[in-house]
This record gives C-alpha cells, structure tokens and sequence, in this order.
C-alpha cells in the first residue's frame, strides 16, 4: 500500500512547468482581486488551488486562461506570453470548464462533446473522421460512451460534469483546467468526478482545479495553492501544506489534522463550536 | 492505468485522449458528409425540415401571386416568373403583385433569422426584436415623421421617407438597447429587462405623438404601425431584398464561431471564441435585418419572436436554426398576409393575423416554462 503511494507522488513532476503566471495583477474596474502574483504550475501533476471565499482562486484560474487579461504581468503557456497567442492556438494547448456551465435543453452527449473539436475546425472543415476520432475516444475515456445518444439535460448532475469534461478533452489538450468540478454534487457524485480527475492524470494529463472542499483538495492533490487575499500563502505537498497554523492563517479556522485512516494524506477536522469535546 | 501511460509516453501525439485505443471505442457518432477537405455533420432530419419550408415557402408565395382579384392558376404563375409565360399574366404576376409577395418572404426571412440570432445571443426566447425594443424604436420615429411633418410631406414619406425613418429608428434603439445593457459584457437577461423598458418609452412616445397629432396624420401612421405589406413597390421590395441578402452573406461569414456560443461565454472562449467581437457583429447584424423588416413592412409582430422558436420545435434542433427560422418567417408572413387578403374582411393588415397566431404562442411559450 505503502508502495504504491510513493510511486504515485514521484511520478511526473518536471522541472519546467507548462504554465506560470509571472508577477499578474488582475482586478475588476478599480478593484484589485490579485496584486502582483507569481505561481508555477507543475506538469503531469493535479494542482488545486485552495482558499477562503472571493480570496481570487477563480480570477487565478479565469487569468490563466486568459479569461481575464491581467493588467500586470504576464501569464506563460509553454514559454510564450498567453497573451499574444491566437485564441484558437490557446484552445488546442489548453482544456477549460467554467464553473457550472449550462447546455441548451435537448443537446446531445455527442453533440456537446463533439463541440470540444472546435479549435480544430473551420467554416469549411466541420466534422472529419479524425474529429469523429477524437470525440469516439474522450466519450470512452470518461466512461460516457453508452450515454452518447442521451440529451445532457437528461443526465444526473456527476453524469453531466463527466461529459462537460468529455468535451474539453476533445479539444486534445493535456492541460485542463477545471473550475470548481464539484459543484452542485453530492459527496458521491464529487468523489466519481474526482476519480476520473485523477485517471486523467494517471493517463499523463496535468490538472489546475479549484476547489471548496480542503479534505477533497488534501485527498486528490499532488500540489496545493493556498490564496488568501489575493496572493499565494502556501504552495506545495499536501502533507508538507496543511497544518492547523496554516488553516488558521488562511481561513481562520480552528481545525485538527489528522492523519487519513484510508490514505497517506492529512485530514482536516473541523472543531467549530457545537458538539465538541471541552478539553478542545 | 499504468499501461495506459506507458502506451502514452511512446505516442506521438501528447494529449489525455491519445491513450485511448480508438478501435475500442464504440459510442455511435453523428455521421459525416466529407468532400476532401470539406466535412460536415449530417443532419437528415434538419435538411429535410429546412427542404421542406423552403418547398411551402415558394408555394405560398406562389399562391399569393395567384390570389385576387383576377385569379391566375399556379401553373401560370410559376411559368411567368420562370419567364415562359403570356404576355397578359407578366403584367399582373411581375408589376402588380410580385413586389407585395417578395416583400413578404424577404420582410419574413429577415424578422425570422433576426429574432434566430437574438435569442441565440441572449440564451432567452423571450429576446426577439420585438421584446428589445427595436420595432418600438422603429414604429416611434417613422410616426415622428408621419405626425410632425403632417400633410407637407406625404408625397415623401409614403416611399421614401418612412422607411428610411424606421431603419434609422429602429437601428438606434437597437444600439441605445445594446449600449445601456453593456456592462463588461452583455449579459442576456439584463439584454431583455433594458429592451423592455426601452419598448415601454418608445410605446409612450409613439402614443403621444398619435394623440396630440392631426386625425388624418393618424389614420395613416395607424396603418403603417400594424405591419401592412398593401402597396408595395419594386423599389421597396428590391431594397428590402438586396439589403437582407447583404447582411445573411455577413451572418453566415460568422455562423461558424457562433455555433459553441450556445454553450455560454466562458465556454466559448475556452474553445477559441472572441464572443465579444462575433456577438457584435451578430447583434448588429439581426438589428440591421430587423430594422429592414421594419422599414419594408412596418412593425408586423411576433414573426421574429415566433419563427425561432416553432422552427427549433420542427426541427427537432436545441437552439434556434438560422435558415429554418428565416423560412418559418417567411411562412407565417406571407401566409398571414394571404389568409389576411383571401379569407378575412377587406383591409385588414397582415399585422393583425400575425398578432392573432402570435400572442398565443407566446402564452404558451409562458406557461409551458412555468409548467417545467
């Protein structure tokens, strides 16, 4: 058992990572969300970025996909300035799903995941057979494929991020960024989503992901960024990261961690008021 | 799992996907139609929809042509616009009621794509040109002119002048709309609570102006103000005509980047979209179509709101499909207009007939989204 944890956190940390944003200062009208932030995000890894609520985790997220324009400094994808790539060149390199997106009632499976081919489309070149290709694969690859002829309205909701990450896979990136994959789920539903998260990862894709749920974050994680304030408190391991000081620090929250009775990571227990012990 | 990665490391393609043996994969696939570089999805059902309003749309104008005071057959008729008819049919068919007939297809394409890309844009099937002000607009400054030019100026507003009045009003409130919607974006619901607001001002001012002005000024705007295609010249049907076919060539120069906007903003730009530029381009572009509409017919309603959404429902199509849409307007136009000259008491305007299938339809577009 042992083994194979340690196996699986040495595996595909590379020296130069994909993407990085170099000093960004991003806000909204004369509000600053993030000053001056620099963050690395390491290939073949699952990063998730962590913090308390409008700390800016989805404006880092939306600015690395350039979403958001920073006005300060520059966001890197593969040793260029995001900035001055073609926005189509962006969505061949980079998968992303918005949090909560929403398909128009009676769209297909295959329809949806089909308009992840996008990037790699034209007026005139629509749907070749290696879109057909593609698309085959991404719906087997998150285990959608018997739902292909469905309409995504009709789906449960652990079903529907499956797909809606089915079609950012089509667009053929090994870099997907997902913002908040659980939302809306039930824990059973969150944990499916986040296996097939992580078979993604086995399979060599890297994954930036935002994240409420910390013990969620600990478990999946091989690389936490904790934002408070718009800037990166701690980045790193989640055995090294998480600790009662941190948690106190960036969220202000009085919590014991612990260690994880089914895994190698921390787990984070709440104390809050109600039903605890008093010598806490 | 391993053996997935070892298999994707050797690969040459990077990419999560390219692990997957495509020969296991079994989903069923929309198929194909591919010329060389050339490949597009086929869509059985939705070319034989869009075959087949365009077949009824021809026979309706057809009809309409054939229909009056002096009946000509059908034959005759589609011989003479083929050009191997007789010499006392061409008079009829070409000068006297060919304008009116292409008037309406052309006044119905227009109004039925328009309201396609609004409600598209906004994700809302409430966002026709009707509901974001763009005929109140257009109906308010073409009766300016009817009314405070009074009697002086008949001769000019009857051809030119009105219409030209209704393009400029209708385009302005079309921008003001757009512009005070504007707030980093356009979002579709703000999109429509402003268009109604905007209606609801342009309404007031219309009715002001009826009130306080000369009773003959007003008979004549009345007309105009229900949507009426009597008396259409080649002149407007030719301005009408070329003025859509201009701004369908631009709509479908950018119906390809529209297609993943249907998925939403962030979506969209995650697969490679500029939305904000291809969503101006749209929205001028339906304003445009609807303010030629407009200008050629007058403010005729509902078409716009109503065509999108009865030709998604024949379709079977989740969002609303632009070609079919602008043919289901041509329909319901030209066949209001028709049933509104044949069946119906003299004079009244194709207006009223679109009203009278419209406002029910939209009732039930309201109940059945409560119901749900």
């Amino acid at each position: 058992m042992a083994a194979q944890f340690t196996a699986r956190t040495d595996t595909g940390v590379k020296d130069v990572p994909r993407l990085a944003a170099r000093d960004i200062t991003v806000g909204y009208g004369d509000r600053t969300v993030i000053d001056q932030l620099d963050v690395a995000i390491p290939s073949g890894v699952i990063t998730t970025i962590i913090g308390p609520n409008g700390c800016g985790k989805s404006t880092l997220l939306r600015t690395l996909t350039r979403l958001l324009k920073p006005t300060g400094g520059t966001v890197v994808l593969d040793g260029e300035d995001i900035g001055t790539l073609r926005t189509k060149d962006v969505a061949k390199k980079l998968g992303l799903l918005p949090q909560a997106p929403v398909a128009p009632e009676g769209l297909t499976v295959a329809d949806l995941v089909a308009r992840g081919r996008h990037p790699h489309q034209s007026w005139l070149r629509q749907w070749s057979s290696d879109d057909a290709d593609v698309v085959r694969r991404a719906l087997v690859m998150t285990g959608v494929a018997d739902l292909a002829d469905r309409t995504v309205d009709s789906l449960s909701g652990g079903q529907r991020q499956r797909v809606w990450i089915s079609m950012t896979l089509a667009q053929g990136t090994d870099l997907l960024l997902l913002d908040e994959p659980t939302t809306y789920l039930d824990l059973a539903h969150a944990i499916d989503v986040l296996d097939l998260v992580d078979d993604l990862h086995e399979s060599g894709c890297t994954v930036v992901m935002v994240l409420h749920d910390l013990n969620l974050a600990a478990r999946y994680s091989d690389n936490l960024v904790v934002m408070r304030g718009g800037a990166v408190l701690a980045q790193g391991h989640p055995r090294d990261v998480i600790t009662a000081e941190l948690l106190h620090e960036a969220f202000g929250l009085r919590a014991k961690v612990i260690d994880d009775p089914v895994g190698d990571r921390p787990l984070i227990v709440p104390i809050g008021r109600a039903h605890v012990r008093t010598e806490l | 799992m391993r053996k997935v990665r070892e298999r994707m490391n050797g690969a040459e393609v990077a990419g999560g996907i390219s692990g997957v043996d495509a020969a296991e994969a079994k989903a069923p696939m929309p198929p194909g139609v591919r010329f060389g570089p050339v490949s597009f999805v086929w869509r059985p059902w939705l070319v034989l929809v869009t075959l087949v309003l365009a077949a009824a749309a021809f026979l309706i104008f057809c009809l309409s042509i054939s229909v009056g005071d002096f009946p000509i057959g059908l034959s005759r008729v589609i011989a003479t616009i083929l050009g191997r008819g007789e010499q006392v049919d061409e008079f009829v068919v070409m000068d006297l009621r060919m304008p009116r007939a292409l008037a309406g297809l052309v006044v119905g394409i227009a109004l039925g794509v328009s309201g396609a890309i609004t409600q598209s844009v906004a994700r809302n099937p409430l966002a026709s040109p009707d509901i974001l002000g763009i005929t109140a607009g257009a109906g308010a400054v073409a009766v300016f002119l009817v009314t405070a030019t009074g009697g002086t100026a008949a001769a000019v507003t009857g051809s030119v002048g009105l219409p030209a009045a209704a393009l400029f009003g209708g385009l302005g409130t079309g921008l003001l709309v757009y512009f005070l919607a504007w707030r980093r974006g356009v979002d579709g619901f703000r999109l429509i609570l402003i268009g109604i607001s905007v209606t609801a001002v342009m309404q007031a001012i219309t009715t002001w102006l009826l009130v306080s002005a000369d009773i003959r000024d007003v008979a004549r705007a009345q007309v105009w103000l229900v949507g009426s295609l009597d008396n259409r010249s080649w002149d407007e049907a030719g301005v009408a005509f070329w003025a859509t076919l201009v701004l369908l060539a631009v709509v479908a120069t950018v119906a390809f980047p529209f297609k993943p906007m249907h998925l939403g903003d962030d979506v969209a730009a995650g697969l490679g979209v500029r939305f904000g530029r291809v969503r101006a381009v749209l929205l001028l572009c339906a304003v445009l179509l609807a303010a030629v509409g407009v200008s050629a017919a007058g403010p005729v309603p509902f078409v716009a709101l109503v065509a999108p959404q009865v030709a998604m429902r024949l379709a079977r199509w989740p969002t609303p499909p632009l070609i079919a849409s602008g043919l289901v307007g041509a329909l319901l136009l030209t066949g209001s207009d028709l049933i509104a000259r044949a069946a119906l008491p003299i004079g009244l305007p194709v207006g009223v007939v679109t009203a009278v299938i419209g406002g029910p339809f939209l009732v039930y577009l309201l109940v059945r989204a409560n119901l749900r």
